[in-house]
């Protein structure tokens, strides 16, 4: 399990130690810039949305089976609006838009996304591809 | 978040020397941007090739840069990672930005 705290230094320490440590660091190279991107984003997207009212504990479990990566990550901050996570719909290129690029990300890379609030606690779970470097 | 600027002829290049523009860093990096590029130049090239990563936050102080040099200069970039294309790939960014593979060809070809 790896902690960090719901701010970007943090996020991007955490983040760091993850790419660092198995399962993450034994995939191939596609695969790990894969999970970079998506956990990236959604780590940063609890630092500025869950904990907009003030920081607080992230925790990041990973695990690897058959050619998959499972994530699982909780928060203590506010719940997803709505009660689930956002659709992620692209902004148009030509608008030039500054952000609203995060989930469109995450759900274009990522598979069997879930997510839970129960008491207190945001919980997403989600699936990456993950094949293991080769020598 | 270090940026290195040179003028090439008429062009000015920025050079990226931090790995990642990330959460973290891309106000930062949006601010030095603005303020390189105060420096007069026909064309403004941003060397990417020594950044491994780019988020969705780093992607949008890029797009930003872009803004800012706009409509007198356009923001064009070199030597996009495999990450960093990745990136700007599915996003579809990749459509509104001119893209070399490095400095060099950039530099080489007429903007």
């Amino acid at each position: 399990m790896i902690e960090m705290t719901g701010e970007p230094s943090s996020v991007r320490d955490g983040l760091r130690r993850a790419m660092h440590s198995p399962p993450l660091v034994a995939l191939a190279q596609e695969d790990r810039s894969t999970a970079e991107i998506v956990l990236a984003e959604i780590l940063n997207n609890i630092a500025e949305h869950a904990y907009s009212a003030g920081e607080g504990p992230i925790r990041l479990w990973l695990g690897w089976a058959e050619g998959r990566l499972s994530c699982r990550i909780e928060d203590e901050g506010l719940p997803m609006p709505g009660g689930s996570p956002p659709v992620g719909r692209p902004p148009r290129p030509e608008d030039l838009a500054e952000g609203g690029f995060g989930w469109h990300l995450i759900r274009s890379l990522a598979a069997d996304l879930a997510y839970e609030r129960a008491r207190g606690v945001n919980r997403l779970c989600f699936t990456l591809p993950a094949e293991q470097s080769v020598g | 978040m270090p940026l290195k600027a040179s003028m090439q002829g008429t062009t000015l290049v920025i050079r990226a020397l931090d790995d990642r523009i990330d959460a973290a860093g891309a106000i930062q990096f949006k601010e030095q941007m603005r303020d390189l590029t105060a420096t007069p130049s026909a064309r403004v090239i941003l060397d990417l090739s020594n950044v491994q990563f780019l988020d969705s936050s780093g992607l949008g102080a890029v797009v930003a840069v872009m803004k800012l040099l706009a409509p007198q200069r356009k923001l064009e970039l070199a030597g996009l990672t495999p990450t960093v294309e990745k990136v700007f790939r599915l996003t579809r960014m990749d459509t509104v930005f001119t893209i070399h593979a490095g400095v060099d060809q950039g530099l080489r070809q007429v903007g």
